[in-house]
């Protein structure tokens, strides 16, 4: 029985661009995330995924409406709801162990408990070998995964995710989301994923929300009912992407395909 | 190949123009005082080092220089870091800052000359003032300049302000500061004569100054070498230590 992990109700988001005209960047947005579920939001460039994933994490306020997570409203960042970034943020001048540390720095963890708590998340994403170098060193995949350890040291409830795979390589980045889910899978949290990659969305998440071009709406959302570990082909898979290249308006190869909710 | 090369070809260029420079010196077309030619410069050399002159106003100069700039950059990096942070602090002062910095040290130089006398004081003060401004706006940028996805993340751990500031925004930082050193202490050295000719008695503007009283021009080339000579080897110092550090954060040129 699964509780309501975060309210987004009746969110607008307007901006006034260089130019002093206003823009709506998002408009009548409603959305509830369960706790513990895998939801992803997708739409192509400028329908407001990521101005959505902002609002929700705190980095910026909404213009009318309100976020609340565990019935808080959201005022600001937390450390119990970390994002992680489509840029490589690790900071340069800092090792891999030291990068995961920081969250624990910034929460008061002593050095000892630091220390091996960040060894077991560099571990956890397979790179004990490169705990002592530096950023610059490591390739795109090895980066984003070392941003998922930083972000995991700190046990949040809540992890964002906004295109953190889009620079990889398509055979990293179908390693990467493996990985993802099985650490959502150990972990249980609840995880948003932002991404404009159909076949992405598909095989992560217990949900997907699409979402139009501005100003940015939520056109439907979708249930992805299918078993873990998912295939990337397959009749059901295949079935859900007909389904949302519908909702795309893009033409798919088999002929109009029923309302699925597999 | 590459690197031979680079060592090279500038070589090259320096024979040429030694060549060049002694062919018309030796053609006779102007009088020895007015071109001195490459040969006397290095009589000259030989001369000064023989009476232990010239190492010594090289000492005296670099030391004058490097106490003028260390000084500056000590006082205008924890100036810059304070100001890009504070924003309305810089937004108060920024006005007061733009209108003093076209000014040159140079127009400062009566001043400097009727507060600090004579001696080594006055040359550092110049030196001082030629390093701070630069030092102090890179700084500045440099601050600004931070990848702002550094400071989301801090912020979304929750990292106090003044924690963004001493474990985020120094380090981040600290390449562009390098770069602006570098800038700063290039341009600084160029005012290192202009400190050095009034109310001194040693240093290679001084040999400068002196020289052309005495219409020893072959003097007078032998500090200007000498100075560029300098310049060239503190850029280069400089220079390699600002790419050791851009290659250290990553920053690919």
């Amino acid at each position: 029985m699964s509780t309501i992990k975060i309210r987004v109700h009746r969110v607008e988001k307007n901006y006034t661009n260089g130019n002093g005209t206003a823009q709506t960047a998002l408009i009548g947005i409603n959305l509830d995330i369960m706790e513990g579920e895998f939801l992803c939001l997708v739409g192509p460039s400028g329908c407001g995924k990521t101005t959505l994933i902002n609002l929700i994490a705190g980095f910026e306020q909404p213009s009318r409406g309100e976020i609340t997570i565990d019935g808080q409203v959201v005022k600001d960042t937390n450390p119990k709801f970390i994002t992680i970034f489509q840029e490589y943020s690790l900071f340069p001048w800092r090792t891999v162990q030291e990068n995961v540390e920081y969250g624990l720095e910034a929460k008061g963890i002593p050095t000892k408990e630091r220390e091996a708590i960040a060894q077991k998340y560099i571990q956890l994403v397979g790179l004990e070998k490169f705990a002592n170098c530096h950023p610059p060193k490591l390739s795109g995949g090895m980066k984003q995964r070392v941003a998922i350890a930083r972000a995991m040291a700190v046990d949040p409830d809540v992890l964002f995710m906004d295109e953190p795979f889009a620079a990889l390589d398509p055979i990293t980045r179908m390693k990467m989301q493996e990985e993802v889910v099985s650490l959502w899978q150990e972990k249980k949290r609840t995880f948003i994923f932002v991404t404009h990659n159909i076949d992405e969305a598909i095989s992560l998440a217990d949900r997907i929300v699409i979402m139009t071009p501005p100003p940015g709406r939520i056109s439907t959302i979708l249930t992805v009912s299918l078993k873990r570990p998912r295939g990337r082909t397959g009749r059901d898979f295949g079935l859900i992407r007909d389904r949302i290249y519908q909702e795309f308006g893009l033409k798919s190869g088999t002929p109009q395909a029923p309302d699925v909710n597999v | 190949m590459r690197r031979l090369e680079r060592i090279l070809l500038p070589m090259a260029t320096f024979a040429v123009l030694l060549m060049v420079w002694q062919l018309v010196a030796s053609s006779g077309l102007y009088a020895d005082y007015l071109f001195p030619s490459p040969h006397q410069v290095i009589n000259g050399v030989l001369e000064l080092s023989l009476g232990y002159t010239l190492w010594s106003d090289l000492g005296t100069s670099l030391f004058r220089f490097l106490s003028g700039f260390l000084t500056a950059a000590l006082i205008a990096i924890p100036l810059g870091l304070v100001l890009g942070w504070y924003n309305r602090v810089w937004t108060a002062l920024d006005p007061l800052v733009q209108v003093l910095r076209p000014i040159s040290p140079i127009a400062w130089l009566p001043f400097i000359g009727l507060w600090f006398g004579i001696g080594d004081l006055p040359a550092i003060v110049i030196i001082f003032l030629a390093a701070f401004y630069p030092i102090l706006l890179s700084t500045i940028s440099a601050v600004h300049n931070v990848d702002p996805v550094y400071l989301k993340v801090a912020q979304n751990f929750g990292s106090s302000k003044r924690d963004i500031l001493i474990k985020v925004v120094i380090p981040a930082a600290f390449p562009h500061i390098t770069m602006g050193l570098h800038v700063a202490i290039g341009s600084a050295w160029v005012f290192l004569v202009a400190g050095e000719m009034m109310g001194v008695r040693s240093g290679l503007g001084y040999l400068i100054v002196d020289s052309r009283n005495y219409l020893r021009t072959d003097l007078v080339l032998v500090g200007i070498v000498f100075i560029g000579i300098m310049g060239l080897l503190i850029d280069r110092v400089v220079g390699a230590a600002e790419r050791y550090v851009k290659k250290q954060w990553g920053i690919v040129n």
